[in-house]
This record gives structure tokens, sequence and C-alpha cells, in this order.
């Protein structure tokens, strides 16, 4: 019954942004833009940042930038399907609140995902080497974080029910997590306190990880503390979206 | 199928400061419907009629009472409830952007019917529901008086036996209202629905159910058949509108003999108007006629009006519902 019901939630929504080309493109240009327009800018800077492939540096932070943008700004068309009264209309079935935010998670995910496969088949145009299996898992983690903020994202919706309020917190989230996190330049490089600050970011161990993945180191500290990370937020990020869309009157 | 006691809800105002204002949307209800019955939720705007609504279909806690819907208790059993109910919204359930036939086959699928099963029912409704040929459409390329219709479809494509309908036919032109009629007593005599609407049409009320419940600032004020209802107010209006503004006391006097209640007379100018209840008017006012032929006074007018929910409104709440609809 449950998969049933995150099921028909998902392929809803999919459905709907399929028939929107805006979506589709956007999403996929979205990748693009990046890889050859920001590339080129870190191709000659490689040596210095202590690495041999630039693109083995920069497509993990592009990951994970994908999945953290992406997915925390999916809660803004939640609150369009709210005012048109979709969601209360599915709470009022017997379908489970979980499927419903799932279904809605599963799109955001998915969209993820595809991008994900874009970038990286991308970036070995550009010259991307590297570990096959550690990228495949670099992208496991990057969907995973993708969905925990797809969650947080939705259940930020759904309690604020308001665009003028959601957009400015999401930008204070977003804005320091994406420089704090190394995600464009290793923190490394960086001045002792920024480097301080840094390591209380989360997502930054989640872009380290997947550096080391790409380049092949499976079992190290840093690949270990990326996956931990991404494995509590992706949990944190469930808990507090299924517990908002549990809640009655949400 | 419906039984609740003591339902009320309180929203917490969101006054700035100190200022925490309560909103007591419902006061406390007592609402029992059996199985079977078509009955009218009436108010006016903001009386508490959709806040009830939303706590029967489990959308809303209750702050206090309780309430069974179809033998389920809505705040432990919503799971049930939900199962047993249909439930059309005030404000709309379909996305702008969907097709219609999509939403309408998700909304049954999550209901647990079959996709098949889904999309038969979803285009026999449509089919009687007047919405032909935009099963394909999007919602924001239907009129208003469509999209209200593909609401309903949306409440009743699982083939709930107890629906509720938050004011179903507004904004629908005065033919697709009569159809809904149809459809609406036709889901009680076909299939043994229970159905509990609410709406501002007295007409509606009057032509559809079988009961009334009235309710104003959040307490039912009167409960019963819209016949004994309206026998509550004391008799027919009549009345005169007198050509000789001078004559307007004398025909006071006249109407006053078989009034019930007291004489109104407005307008002191040429066209004075008199008008009084008068219990059985059929009856009385082809004398009263006489009589004035009688005293010499000329009418411009006579108006026997039956008393209509719309007085009951009035009488009850001291507001009336005319300029809203009827
Ligand atoms: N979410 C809410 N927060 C605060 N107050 C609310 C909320 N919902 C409803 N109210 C208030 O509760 C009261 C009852 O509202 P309700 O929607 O039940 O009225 P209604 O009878 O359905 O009116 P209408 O005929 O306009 O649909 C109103 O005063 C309304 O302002
Ligand atoms: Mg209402």
């Amino acid at each position: 019954m449950f998969w049933r019901e995150t099921y028909i939630v998902f392929r809803r929504q999919l459905r709907m942004a399929l028939r929107n080309p805006a979506w589709v493109i956007i999403g996929l240009v979205q990748p693009i833009l990046y890889l050859c327009l920001f590339g080129p800018l870190l191709e000659p800077l490689a040596g210095t940042l202590g690495a041999e492939n630039a693109y083995t540096l920069f497509v993990p932070g592009l990951l994970v930038q994908l999945g953290l943008f992406g997915a925390l700004f999916a809660g803004f068309g939640l609150i369009a399907e709210w005012r048109a009264g979709v969601i209360e209309a599915e709470r009022v079935t017997p379908a489970s609140r979980t499927a419903l935010l799932l279904g809605r998670i599963l799109r955001d995910v998915l969209q993820l995902f595809v991008q994900g496969l874009v970038l990286i088949g991308l970036a070995f145009l550009f010259g991307l080497t590297g570990s096959l299996p550690g990228m495949a898992l670099g992208l496991v983690l990057t969907v995973l974080l993708g969905a925990a903020c797809a969650a947080a994202s939705n259940a930020l919706a759904l309690t604020t029910k308001s665009e003028d309020v959601m957009a400015p917190v999401i930008n204070s989230v977003a804005l320091p997590v994406l420089l704090l996190s190394g995600i464009l330049l290793p923190m490394t490089i960086g001045p002792q306190w920024l480097q301080v600050v840094s390591d209380f970011m989360p997502t930054k161990y989640i872009v380290n990880a997947i550096r080391e993945l790409f380049t092949g180191d499976f079992w190290t500290i840093t690949t270990m503390w990326g996956v931990l990370w991404t494995l509590v937020l992706f949990a944190a990020g469930l808990w507090v979206g299924t517990r908002t869309f549990r809640r009655e009157n949400a | 199928m419906i039984h609740a006691r003591g339902l009320a809800r309180t929203f917490e105002g969101r006054g700035r400061g100190k200022a925490q204002e309560e909103v007591k949307a419902v006061a406390g209800v007592d609402i029992d419907l059996a199985e079977g019955e078509i009955v009218g939720f009436l108010g006016p705007n903001g009386a508490g009629k959709t806040t009830t609504l939303r706590m029967l279909t489990t959308l809303l806690k209750p702050t206090a009472g309780s309430a069974t819907v179809a033998g389920f208790d809505v705040a432990t059993q919503s799971q049930q409830v939900r199962r047993s109910i249909g439930y059309v919204s005030q404000s709309g359930s379909t996305s702008p952007e969907a097709r219609a036939g999509e939403e309408v086959v998700d909304h049954g699928m999550l209901y647990g019917i079959s996709q098949k099963q889904a999309e038969s029912r979803g285009r026999e409704l449509f089919e009687q529901l007047d919405l032909e040929g935009l099963w394909e459409r999007k919602p924001q390329a239907m009129s208003g008086g469509q999209r209200r219709r593909l609401d309903t479809a949306m409440g009743l494509v699982h083939d709930p036996t107890l629906v509720f309908l938050d004011e179903p036919t507004t904004g629908l032109d005065p033919q697709a209202r009569a159809n809904l009629w149809t459809h609406i007593s036709d889901l009680r005599t076909r299939r043994g629905a229970t159905i509990f609407l609410t709406t501002h049409y007295l007409d509606e009320a009057d032509a559809l159910c079988d009961r009334i419940l009235v309710i104003d600032h959040g307490s039912i004020v009167a409960s019963d058949t819209p016949d004994a209802l309206k026998r509550q107010v004391a008799g027919d209006l009549v009345s005169l509108v007198v050509a000789d503004a001078s004559k307007a006391a004398a025909a006071a006097e006249l109407l006053g003999r078989i009034a019930d209640t007291e004489v109104e007379v407005t307008g002191a100018q040429a066209g004075a108007a008199v008008s009084a209840r008068v219990r059985g008017a059929g009856h009385e006012v082809a004398g009263l006629i006489r009589g004035l032929d009688a005293a010499g006074i000329d009418l411009e007018s006579i108006e026997v009006r039956r008393p209509t929910l719309d007085d009951v409104f009035l009488d009850l709440t001291g507001r009336s519902l005319r300029e809203q609809g009827a």
C-alpha cells in the first residue's frame, strides 16, 4: 500500500515536471553551464590546489552544489500545490502522509540523479579521470544529501506556507553552506580561521569524501566521515519531513 | 453516520504583541446524521461551516469535544474515517497545470481503487457533471464553474457512501446547479449515500435537504426540516402599496385585524407600503381586499409571500442571507 501510494504521488509529480519544458531544460543546462563556464577557470589552478586533475576536484563540488540547491528549492512547488488545495485533497485520502512526502522527494532525487549523470558524463569529455565505482558512490551520497534537503525544504514549505518567509530562510542557509563547504575551492587553501569555521559544516566532509571517492580512495577516514554525515543528514531530513507531514493541521 | 458532541475549534489569533486574540471558529456543536440523510449546513460567512467540516473529515483537530464519522472516532481512527468518506473542499483540489482527468484518477487511486476503476468512474462523472471533453484540459484553462464541478468529481471518484460537500454549487450557473442537485439526490437514491453539504443558498437547502442545520458564530441555532423551520415564522408576508399615502393608516388598521404581527408602515409619500405577517393569508386576503375597497382605499399592488428560509434565517440570526443567494 505504502509503496503504491508513494508511486502514485511520484508519478503525478514527474508527469507534471516532464510536461514543463522549462523544468527539463534548466535542469539539464545547469550542470553543463557550470562545467563549461567555470571548469576552464579551474584548470590552470589544479596544480596549486594539489590535484592532478582539475575535474576530479571540481566535479564532486558541483555534485554537492546541485544536490543542495536543486533540492532546497523543492519546497516552493509544494507551497503552490498547497495554495491550490492539492495538499488538503491528498490529506483527506487514507494515503500515508509519509508517502505524500516521499513521492515528492523521489522526483527531486530522480532529477538530481539524472543531472549528476549528465555532469559526470560530460566531465569525461573535459578530461575527468578517476575511479568509476568511486564516482557511482559519490553520486549515491549526492542523491542522499539531496533527498535530505528536499525533505527539509518540503517541511519548511508546509510549516511556513509562504514563499516570502521561505526564500530568505533558504538563502541564509544555502549561502554559508556553499561558501564554507569547499564546494568550488577546497577549504585547505584558506586561512586557519576559515578552516576552523568550515570544520562545523557537515557538507564539507561530504564534499571531501566525494573527492576522495572520485580518486578511488574508499577506505579513508575522510570518506568514512563523509558517509557518516550523509547518513545523519539523510535521517534527520526524512525525520523532520515525515514529522511535519504527519502533523495534523500542517 | 455522523455523531458529534460539543465539537469545538479555537484558532490562536496571530495578534501582534500581547494582543493574542483567540478566534472561536466553532463553539461546541452537536451534529447527528442518520444513514441516507441529506443534511444542509447553513450559515453566513465565517459562521464556522468549513471549520466544522474540516474537523469531521480529520483535516483539523478539534480543540474540544468528540465526533464519530461512519462509526469511527475522528481523533483516534482517522485512517478509517478517511477511508469511509468523500470530501469536496470549498477552495479547490487540483493543480492548475495538471490535467483534469489525471488528477481525478490519481485521487481515486490514493483511495485504493485501481487505475481502471478510477478512470471509468471518473469519465462517468465527467459526463454526468457536464465536463465532457475536458478530460485532458488543464484546470487553469477551465472556467470557474467547470473547476468547481471538477472538484466535485474528485470528491466522488471513489464512490464514497458518506460525502461532505463544502459549497459545491458556488459559482455554478442555475442550470449546472440544478444538474448538481439531481446528481446529489441520485447519490442517495441510487447508492444510499449520506450527504452533508454547506451552502449559502436557501433555495438549495430547501430543494435538496431533508434537514437543515443553521450555524451562526460557531453555534448551531436551529436544526429541523425546511418546512418546520418555515412554520416557525409566523405566517405569510402580506404587503400592500397604497396609492394615496394619507390612507395608509386606515389600510394599516384593516390589515391589523387579520395580522399576526405588528403592522409596519414605510414610505410616507405617494406609494406608502403597509405590511404584516398573516397566518393562512391565502384565505384571509380576499376579505381584506373587499374591506379596503369598501373603505375607498386604492392599492398600487398587493403581494403575498410565503415564508422562505431567508425569513427563518433573519429571525434566527438577525441577519439576512438574501444578498448572497436565493
Ligand atoms: N486557519 C485559521 N486561522 C485563524 N482563524 C481561522 C482559520 N480558519 C478559519 N478561521 C476563522 O474561523 C471562523 C470560521 O471560519 P469558517 O471557514 O469555518 O467559516 P465558514 O462558515 O465556512 O464561512 P464561509 O461561508 O465564508 O465559507 C472565521 O471567523 C474565520 O476567520
Ligand atoms: Mg466555508
